[in-house]
Formats: C-alpha cells, sequence, structure tokens
C-alpha cells in the first residue's frame, strides 16, 4: 500500500500519542520529557510539510481514520491551507520549545513530563483542528486544545490561577455554544461532514435552522478567537501564563480558532448563506473593525510587554475577521496569510519579551530603557518583529494588509481600508513606544528622574527606590543563551522570508486553497 | 400556545437551562457555584442533541434478522448518531468538570478561599 | 527610442550602501577608522556604478533589475518589484551617489568633533538610508516607490533621535507619525490602481493618460499620491515634521533637507505629476492648480517665516521648505521648461543647501555657536567655510551664474510659457526673501568685528574639504550644467520625453 496517505495521522496522532508516553517517561528520566516532545514535534512538523508538498503535487485528499469512509467515519481533509497552517502551527511551536526550555525547567517544577505532556497534548489539539474535516470532530479537538491550554496557564502562579479558571468558564462557554449550533447544523442537514454538509445545505429547505446554527458557531469561536466583545478572558490569561506558555499558546492557539472559524465560510456554509436575514459575515466585518481599532488603542494604553502584546493579538485576530467578513476569495486568502504571518510575528515578540524576562526579570515597558545594545539579537528580532507588524515592506505584515486592502477596494468596503491602512499607524504608536525605549533612551537614569522622586508624591517615592534598585539588571545584562535567541533570530528571519516568500505562498497554496 | 409550548418542551427546557448554566457562570461569586453553572450549561447541550434525534414510537436501532423480513422501515428507529456524539460530549464535558475542580482545589490551598470578589482583592492587592 | 535590458547594476546601486551597512555595524567601534572607511569606499563604488549607469542611459540603453514578481493568479495586473535607472531616477541616483561620498567624509569629521555618542549606530542608519534613497529614485512603478519610501522613513528614525535627549524623541515620533501616514496614503493609492487595473509602471506622460478613470477617483487617487509624496516634499500644511527634526546631528539634517528624504519627496512629485498622472491629465482635472498654489504659498511663507528665526538651522530649514516648493511648482505648471527647472532644482538645491548645513555644522563644532546672531565676525577667523557659505548663500538667491540661478531662469521661463506670469512673480519675490535671510548672516560674519576675542581657526580637513567642494560644484554646475554629469541633458530628455513634440505648448523647447 502506498504509505504516503498515512500521513495526516502523524501530524496529529504523534502528539497525541506521546502526550500519554512523555509524562509517564519523565518520571523515570526527567530530561527525556524535553527530548521527546520535541522529538515528537518534529515529527508533526514534518509530516505537515511532506503532506504540503504532496498536495501541492497531487491536489488535496483525503485520510479515512481507521478505515471508515464518510459519513460514517471521521475524515482527516488534508487541502492546500490545511498543510500550510499545520506546518506553520508545528514549525513555530518547534522553534518556541527550544527557546522557552530554561523557562519550562523553571516553571513547570520537579514535573516537566507533565509540562510537556501538556504541550503535546495543545498540538495534538490545534492540528487536529487544523485536519479535521469533521463539524463534532473539530468540537472534541478545539476541546482538547483547550483543555490543555488552561492548564498550561493555570501553572503561571498566583494571577495565573485566576486568569486560567475565567479563561476556562469562557472557553468552555465558547466550546458549548459551538456544539449546540453543530446541533442545529445537524438537524437540519442530517451530517456532520463538513463537505456533505455544504452540499446539503446549498439545497436544504430548513435554512433556518442551520443559519440559527451557524449564529452559534460564529458565537462559540468568535470567545475563542477573543473578537472584541468577546476578548475579556485574553489580557489576563496572556499575561499571566508563564512565559513558557505564552509565547506557545499566542502565536497559535487563538489563530488556530480564526481559523476554524474560516473553515466554516470555506467547507460548510455556502456563500451567501450568511448574509441577508442573518448577517453572520457582516456581524464578523463590523466587529473586526472595530477590534482593529480597540485593540490598538487598548495596547498603546498598556505598561507591561506581555499585556502589550495581548491586546495586539486582540487587534490582529480582529484583521483576520475582518478578512473572513468580506468574504472574497482574495479577502480570504489575505485572513489566511495574516494566520501565517501573524504566527510567526508574534511567536517572534513574545518570545523576545521572554528571553528578556530570562536576562532582566523586568516585564515594564520603562524599565527597557538602554536594553537595545545590551541584548542585541533579542531587541533586535523584536525590532524586526515589530517593523513586521506595522507593515513595512518587504515585510511579511506588509503583505497581508496589501491584499486585505485590495480585496476592500475590490468590494467597494472603504471603511475596510480605512481602519486596515489606519491600523498599521496605530500599531507603530505602542510598538515603537517599546523600541524607542530599548534603543533610544540612555542606560543610565536620567538626572531628572532624581529631581522627580524628590519633588514627587509619597506614592511615587516608594515607587521609585524598588525601580532604581531594578535599574542596574538592565545596566548587567547580556544577551540570552544561544539556545534561546537563536530559535528568536530565525523567527525573525522568517518574517522577512515570508514577506519575501509571500507571492509563492499566495499564488501556489492559498489562493488555490479558498477557490 | 400552551400547545406549542408543550410540543416544543424539550426545546423551552434547553433554552431554560442554558439561560440557568450562563447566570451560574456570569452571577454567581463562588467559584464552585460558576462550575456548576458550567455543567448545567453542558446538560442543556445534550438534552438539545437527545431529544433533537427523539422519534415517537421508535425504538432502539438494533435489528434482528431484517433479512427474513423484508427491509427496515427508518421511521421505526431512534437516530443513534446523536446519541453517541453525547456520549463524546459528556467525556469532554466531564474531563473539563475534573479540570476545574482541580483548579479549585489549587486555588483553595493557595488563597483559603473560593469566593471571586475575595480573590480579586487578593490578587491585585 | 531608448531600449530596456536586464541588468544587475541598479540592485547594485542600492546593494552597495546596503554593503556598507552591514561592514560597518560589523566592524563596530573598536576599529572607528575602518569603520568609517567602509562609508567612503562604498560612496566612491556608488558613485562608480551610478556613472556608468549615467553614461548608459544618456546612450539610450535603461538598465533593469526585476527583484520580485508578484504575478498573482487574481485579475489584476501583474506587479514587480523592480529598479530602472530611467533619465530622471539617474538625475536623483547620481546627486545621492555624489552627495553621500562628501556628507559620508564630512560625517566622520563632524561626529568626532562633536564626540557623538553611537556613532556605530549612526553610520550603519546613514547607509542603509542611502540605499533606501537610491531605491526610491530607481524605482520603475509605483510599488517598489512605496517600498523603498517606506524603508527610507524607517532607517532615518533613527538619525533624527541620535541625539536621544527627550526633544529628539519628540521630534522622532512627528517624523514617524508625518511620514509613515504618508507612506500609508501611498500604499492605500498603489494598492487601488491595481485593483483598478492600473499597471503602475512609470511612464513619462503619466500612465493614468488614457487609463480612462473618472474624475472623482483621479482627485482622490492625486488626493492620496500628492498627499503622500507632499509629507516628505514639506508643503505646507505638511511641513511641521521638517523644522523639529533639525534637533538631529547637522549631517543628518544635511542628508535629511539636502540629499535624500525631502529630496525623496519632491522627487516623488515630480514622479506622481510626470509620470502618475502626467500634463494632460493634470491639466483637464485642474488639479495642477490645487498644487500650484498650494506651493506658492507655502514658498512665500517659507520664506517669510525663515527671516524669523535666529537659529541657523531653523533658518535653513525653512528655506528647505520654500525651496521644495520651487520644485513643487515647477511640476505643477505642466511645462516643459518649468520640468527642467524643477529637475535641475532637486540638483541644484542638494548641492547647495548641503553646502549650507555643513557650514553650520562645521561653525557647531567650533564654536558651539547656533544663532545667527552670534555669528559676528566669524568669517574672518574661518574664511573658507565662511567663504563657502557666501558662494552657496548667492546660489541660493539665484544670482548667476550658479546652478540656482539657471534652475530659476528655467523655472521662471516655464512659468512665462504656460501663461501663467502670477507665479513668475512668486518666483522673483522669494528670490528676494533668500537674500533677506541670507545674506544679513554673510555681512555679519565678514563686516563685523567680533565681540570676544577668541581665536579658532578652521574646522577639520575632513568637514572643510566637502564644504569647499560643494559649493565649487554650486559654480561648476551653473557654469555648465552638463558638466561631468549630464544633469542639464538628462533633465531635458525627461522633459521632451514627459512633453512630445506634439503637444508640446507654446514656447518650444529650450
Amino acid at each position: 500500500m502506498d504509505p504516503q496517505p498515512q500521513l495526516p495521522v502523524f501530524i496529529v496522532g504523534a502528539p497525541l500519542l506521546f502526550a500519554v508516553v512523555v509524562p509517564v517517561l519523565g518520571r523515570v528520566w526527567r530530561h527525556s520529557a524535553f527530548l521527546i516532545a520535541l522529538a515528537t514535534v518534529a515529527v508533526a512538523a514534518v509530516a505537515s510539510a511532506l503532506s504540503l508538498e504532496l498536495v501541492l503535487r497531487q491536489g488535496a485528499f483525503s485520510y479515512y481514520l481507521g478505515g471508515w469512509a464518510p459519513p460514517v467515519g471521521i475524515e482527516y481533509v488534508i487541502d492546500e491551507v490545511s498543510a500550510l497552517v499545520s506546518l506553520v502551527i508545528t514549525s513555530v511551536s518547534f522553534l518556541v520549545l527550544i527557546s522557552t526550555r530554561r523557562w519550562a525547567e523553571r516553571e513547570a517544577g520537579d514535573r516537566p513530563g507533565i509540562f510537556y505532556g501538556l504541550v503535546l497534548l495543545l498540538l495534538a489539539g490545534l492540528t487536529g483542528i487544523v485536519v479535521t474535516g469533521g463539524l463534532f470532530n473539530l468540537f472534541v479537538f478545539l476541546e482538547i486544545a483547550s483543555l490543555a491550554a488552561y492548564a498550561l496557564v493555570f501553572i503561571g502562579g498566583r494571577k495565573a490561577m485566576l486568569a486560567g479558571f475565567r479563561y476556562l468558564i469562557i472557553g468552555s462557554i465558547g466550546g458549548a455554544f459551538y456544539l449546540l449550533g453543530v446541533g442545529f447544523v445537524y438537524f437540519a442537514t442530517g451530517t456532520l461532514n463538513m463537505i456533505e454538509a455544504r452540499e446539503l445545505l446549498e439545497v436544504t429547505e430548513n435554512a433556518r435552522a442551520a443559519q440559527v446554527g451557524a449564529v452559534f458557531i460564529f458565537a462559540g469561536l468568535g470567545l475563542k478567537m477573543a473578537l472584541v466583545p468577546m476578548h475579556l478572558w485574553l489580557p489576563d490569561a496572556y499575561e499571566h501564563a508563564p512565559s513558557s506558555v505564552n509565547s506557545l499558546i499566542a502565536p497559535v492557539m487563538t489563530k488556530v480558532a480564526a481559523y476554524a472559524m474560516l473553515r466554516m465560510f470555506l467547507s460548510v456554509f455556502p456563500a451567501g448563506f450568511l448574509s441577508g436575514s442573518v448577517p453572520v459575515a457582516d456581524a464578523l466585518l463590523i466587529l473586526g473593525l472595530i477590534g482593529i481599532v480597540f485593540g490598538s488603542i487598548a495596547a498603546a494604553g498598556q505598561t507591561d510587554i506581555r499585556r502589550m502584546l495581548a491586546y495586539s493579538s486582540i487587534s490582529q485576530l480582529a484583521f483576520i475577521a475582518v478578512g473572513i467578513g468580506l468574504g472574497t476569495p482574495l479577502a480570504l486568502a489575505a485572513a489566511l496569510l495574516h494566520i501565517v504571518n501573524h504566527a510567526a510575528m508574534k511567536a517572534t515578540l513574545f518570545l523576545a519579551a521572554s528571553s528578556i524576562r530570562l536576562r532582566v526579570g523586568l516585564q515594564r515597558t520603562h524599565n527597557l530603557t538602554g536594553l537595545g545594545p545590551r541584548m542585541p539579537l533579542t531587541m533586535g528580532a523584536f525590532a524586526i518583529g515589530s517593523v513586521a507588524m506595522v507593515g513595512i515592506p518587504p515585510t511579511a505584515g506588509f503583505f497581508s494588509k496589501w491584499y486585505m486592502v485590495q480585496a476592500g477596494l475590490d468590494e467597494g468596503q472603504w471603511i475596510v481600508v480605512a481602519v486596515v491602512l489606519l491600523s498599521s499607524l496605530l500599531t507603530a504608536v505602542y510598538l515603537f513606544k517599546v523600541l524607542e525605549q530599548a534603543y533610544l533612551r540612555p542606560a543610565k537614569p536620567e538626572p531628572s528622574a532624581h529631581h522627580d522622586a524628590e519633588q514627587g508624591g509619597s506614592a511615587d517615592a516608594a515607587a521609585r527606590p524598588s525601580e532604581q534598585a531594578m535599574r542596574p539588571v538592565v545596566e548587567r545584562a547580556r544577551e540570552a543563551p544561544f539556545d534561546v535567541w537563536l530559535p528568536l533570530v530565525l523567527l525573525a528571519a522568517a518574517t522577512v522570508g515570508l514577506g519575501i516568500a509571500n507571492v509563492v505562498i499566495m499564488e501556489h497554496v492559498l489562493l488555490p486553497g479558498v477557490s | 400556545m400552551i400547545d406549542e409550548i408543550a410540543a416544543r418542551f424539550p426545546y423551552w427546557a434547553t433554552a431554560v437551562l442554558l439561560v440557568v448554566g450562563l447566570y451560574g457562570m456570569m452571577g454567581k461569586r463562588s467559584l464552585v457555584k460558576q462550575v456548576i453553572g458550567l455543567s448545567i450549561f453542558q446538560s442543556a447541550i445534550i438534552l438539545f442533541f437527545i431529544s433533537g434525534s427523539l422519534l415517537e414510537g421508535a425504538t432502539i436501532p438494533i435489528l434482528y434478522s431484517v433479512h427474513g423480513e423484508g427491509h427496515a422501515n427508518p421511521d421505526d428507529f431512534v437516530n443513534p448518531l446523536p446519541h453517541v456524539l453525547m456520549l463524546t460530549a459528556i467525556v469532554v464535558g466531564v474531563a473539563i468538570t475534573g479540570v476545574a475542580l482541580s483548579f479549585l482545589v489549587s486555588i483553595y490551598r493557595e488563597f483559603g478561599t473560593l469566593d471571586e470578589r475575595e480573590l480579586l482583592d487578593e490578587v491585585r492587592g | 527610442m531608448s531600449d530596456t535590458f536586464a541588468s544587475g547594476l541598479p540592485l547594485a546601486a542600492v546593494l552597495v550602501p546596503v554593503g556598507a551597512a552591514a561592514l560597518a555595524s560589523l566592524t563596530t567601534g573598536r576599529w572607528p577608522n575602518l569603520r568609517d572607511a567602509w562609508a567612503t569606499l562604498a560612496g566612491i563604488a556608488m558613485v562608480a556604478i551610478t556613472v556608468v549607469l549615467l553614461v548608459e542611459t544618456l546612450d539610450d540603453r535603461i538598465h533593469r533589475t526585476v527583484l520580485l514578481d508578484l504575478a498573482l493568479g487574481i485579475d489584476s495586473p501583474n506587479i514587480t518589484i523592480a529598479l530602472r535607472a530611467d533619465p530622471a531616477g539617474m538625475m536623483f541616483g547620481v546627486l545621492v551617489s555624489v552627495l553621500w561620498v562628501l556628507a559620508g567624509i564630512y560625517a566622520v569629521g563632524y561626529m568626532r568633533g562633536e564626540h557623538e555618542q553611537k556613532q556605530t549606530r549612526f553610520f550603519t542608519a546613514f547607509a542603509l538610508s542611502i540605499a533606501a534613497a537610491a531605491g526610491v529614485a530607481l524605482a520603475e512603478n509605483l510599488l517598489t516607490f512605496v517600498l523603498f519610501y517606506e524603508l527610507l522613513s524607517l532607517f532615518t528614525y533613527p538619525l533624527v533621535t541620535h541625539r536621544e535627549t527627550e526633544s529628539a524623541l519628540v521630534a522622532g515620533r512627528k517624523y514617524l507619525a508625518y511620514t509613515l501616514s504618508g507612506g500609508v496614503m501611498l500604499i492605500g493609492a498603489a494598492a487601488w490602481l491595481h485593483v483598478l487595473g492600473v499597471d503602475a509602471t512609470f511612464r513619462a506622460g503619466g500612465f493614468l493618460d488614457g487609463a480612462g478613470l473618472d474624475s472623482v477617483t483621479q482627485w482622490v487617487l492625486f488626493g492620496l499620491l500628492a498627499g503622500g509624496v507632499g509629507v516628505k516634499a514639506a508643503v505646507m500644511p505638511l511641513h511641521s515634521w521638517l523644522p523639529s527634526a533639525m534637533v538631529a546631528p547637522t549631517p543628518v539634517s544635511a542628508l535629511l533637507h539636502a540629499v535624500a528624504v525631502v529630496k525623496a519627496g519632491v522627487f516623488g512629485m515630480v514622479r506622481v505629476g510626470v509620470f502618475v498622472f502626467g500634463a494632460s491629465v493634470l491639466d483637464d482635472m485642474g488639479a495642477w492648480l490645487v498644487l500650484a498654489v498650494m506651493s506658492a504659498a507655502t514658498l512665500l511663507i517659507g520664506s517669510t517665516l525663515a527671516l524669523r528665526h535666529d537659529n541657523l538651522k531653523r533658518r535653513l530649514a525653512y528655506s528647505t521648505i520654500s525651496h521644495l516648493s520651487y520644485i513643487v511648482l515647477g511640476v505643477a505648471l505642466i511645462g516643459p521648461l518649468a520640468l527642467t527647472g524643477a529637475l535641475l532644482h532637486i540638483v541644484g538645491h542638494g548641492v547647495t543647501k548641503i553646502t549650507l548645513f555643513f557650514v553650520a555644522g562645521a561653525i557647531h563644532v567650533k564654536t558651539h555657536k547656533e544663532n545667527v546672531s552670534e555669528l559676528d565676525g566669524i568669517g574672518r577667523q574661518m574664511p573658507i567655510t565662511m567663504g563657502a557659505f557666501a558662494l552657496a548663500s548667492l546660489s541660493m538667491v539665484g544670482i548667476p551664474p550658479f546652478i540656482l540661478f539657471t534652475s530659476k531662469w528655467y523655472l521662471g521661463w516655464g512659468a512665462v510659457e504656460v501663461g501663467q506670469e502670477p507665479f513668475l512673480i512668486v518666483y522673483l519675490v522669494s528670490g528676494m526673501l533668500s537674500a533677506a535671510y541670507l545674506f544679513p548672516i554673510i555681512i555679519r560674519a565678514f563686516a563685523r568685528r567680533s565681540p570676544d576675542h577668541t581665536r579658532f581657526g578652521e574646522a577639520d580637513i575632513r568637514m572643510v574639504a566637502p564644504i569647499a567642494v560643494t559649493a565649487v560644484l554650486a559654480l561648476v554646475w551653473g557654469v555648465a550644467p552638463d558638466l561631468p554629469l549630464g544633469f542639464f541633458e538628462l533633465a531635458s530628455t525627461v522633459a521632451a520625453d514627459a512633453f512630445p513634440p506634439s503637444v508640446a505648448l507654446a514656447g518650444g523647447t529650450p
């Protein structure tokens, strides 16, 4: 039998299997946990890459789990889009795992096996969401990934406990809403297979029930992807999550929810089904536009880097929502390109943040003064990530905006064009604030700072000494160790590389994938 | 009107349970009650699926020697698929509840309370 | 007709400064002489490349490098990221490379004289800005132009904020806010043109000529494009970043105001006016009048404001604002003579204004004086420097035979040619205002006696030599604009391409 069509099972199955094996082996030999987890992710990444290559060579293919054909069995659909997204998820995770190993050792305490088991469970869920062809199967994977994410956030300490619990409650509501929506779609069509559902929805007389289902599905996935105003859980979860976790879940977790949302448009609901009397697409578009502006403005007001990046994620996810809301092939491709780009960019920024925290321990933006020359590689990667986020050509961020603007123009949606263009300026506001601190402020406290301390009120004076005491840490800061900065630099290079390679990705992968 | 409601009473029950569950999660200060709300919420969805698959006068889809008596009439049998799905959904729900309860144990050990407002004060203070 | 062929040279012109930046940042401050030598060596290499390209261009052999082919499978025209050494681009490209060598040498003297911090970062960003400016010059189409235009904003940001003082940071934020907004407008316009199915390759006579767009679309595009480049060209009311950016070290001011940034803005204006819209479209729309009135107002207000400022660099900044609008007005007048004048003015103002800024920097290094009122008698102490300042001032005012006389002559003639005499008066009045804000400085420097009797001499040779060279260039190019780089021939080629004889207006060709 031809071995190649077995590939999809490695993408999902390897992490799922080793999620169970790693905790056991980790008890026997502590160091094995990291190595096995890394090897597993590498296997999944290679399987994704091979799948992508196969898809590009001979078109999309399906894998029937256990040999049961749909509609009875579970079908994994590997098309251009799912292969690419799973490749991005696994390879970004691979780099993040290497870079955050030191944090994981510190934060996972004496049980690294459990930690890496959860990480693999998360990845199994995420890749499962990406490749599955079944509506209910997607729910199961969504909950697997979410459960792992709740637990990973929870281990970050006192504040993280509460954030993690809140995340669990809201995430579960999201999952439940999605399941409810699937119920409506199932009763309207009698199938849970996405492609079959699409065919049936085109001819169904029971469109009303399916439309109600669509509303629930979008509410559920909207919660998971932190679409404004359903974003409240995200900043706390990202800020307080352990450093080894937030650089893993921030780039991929919400992105996969956004991908699931996109999948609904692409593979389940026929075009035109979600406009008119049930304007889900328009709602997504409007919420997305609000979210872009809101997220950026909120990010500009933050002093903690991770919280700032979290709000930035809200804004960027809203950008993807806008693309889905527009719904044209170009807009969907732009949204997908942004999923890919943003995974690389956000991973760069979050990894840089955790590298800074490793060396300096400070996460407040105003404490980063003078860090640029002291941690040149880390801050350089952060700078490249920032420039890409702002969308200056030829970095990755520019091109998703470029295509999105074109999609908006095609549809005559002027407001989309204006907001997308405006968003790069708003992004510049909060990211250049950090760069300015790191590069352009002198490392030593300025004389005026002392002056202020004498003049300032008692509360200010109380805060001042601790900050002053922290200051020498920045001055002594060295570049992060090799295994921390190398993945970081690779990711930063990837944000530029993705920009240059965008045409190839768009032309061969995304545009064929959405049409 | 009454008939209308009575005929669709599983749906109304589902709606009521959903609202009760949401209230439990959003409106209650006690984290334990929030978890209870979550369970109620999930149960509502299970009820929805099961009631949707119900068929008046039908029986379990186990066939005894169909070949001898001609083709089986689908109307005589309950759709088994939602039941199977709900078995999985129950497993997922149990897992979530389990994780949530383990969170609660940890939170209680750390803070000594499960009252949300006190916890927020504790964290911010 | 000229024939175009693939070649690596345009790319090399952009990559040479990038290489210099990489080498400079790797060399670091441990070997400062080696680090600073890279810029000079690269500058000379870049001049060699641009001169070769120039000769080829004058022979009607247009070199072209395709960097990326954005051929998308959607129903829009293909977009390429490509560089092309056309006559207009070569004017700017050659100017940038020649002035980079001089500014690079000067910057070494200045930065060491002032004991500036973080010189490695400075020289790296300086070289990258030059690369971006070269990219702007050689961009073949609107998207390539936008790409380098944005990079130019980004790379000059660390230069503006180099001093790292609070005022420098504020100026940097302002600078970034203005220029990034301009870039966003250009991106919007470029995306829209792509969606409209217009091939946005720069074409003399305008690629919108015959594209069949309705007038509302044309006006919105005009607003986006002219606004986008107008930010860097400092057309009022988009000018306010420029005086603020004066907090930067003087070589940066020279770079911003003479070579890279503002010239990228006005060069963009030439691209927009002549190569995007073209004479007939601008004429039909009536957009030229808007541009002409705005630039004429900027011209007069800028000159007048320059009178008010005692700080030498601020005075020069307002002078720059005013002189940039000479060029914008020349583009707006849409005539072959005015365009020739505008292109010559880009070169002339570049070389003249860089002299003035160099002098301001040299004075600051030697005496730490920044205000005009402190300059009494300085001409006796620094005769070469202030002599160069005097020569450059004469050029700024437009006294024959300096280069800015030549360009103003064509600009004024151009205004008459298209029957817009009022703008001739604007040019003349502004020339007089230039005299009013520059001559008092010369009079102070040479005629008055220094109040304090401190003796000091000329600045470092690395500063004086570039000053002398640029001043002499302003004179040489005035006498013979074709020597040795053929600026006049390039300018008239562009004008002839943009206004083919069939549509030439009254007045004929020069």
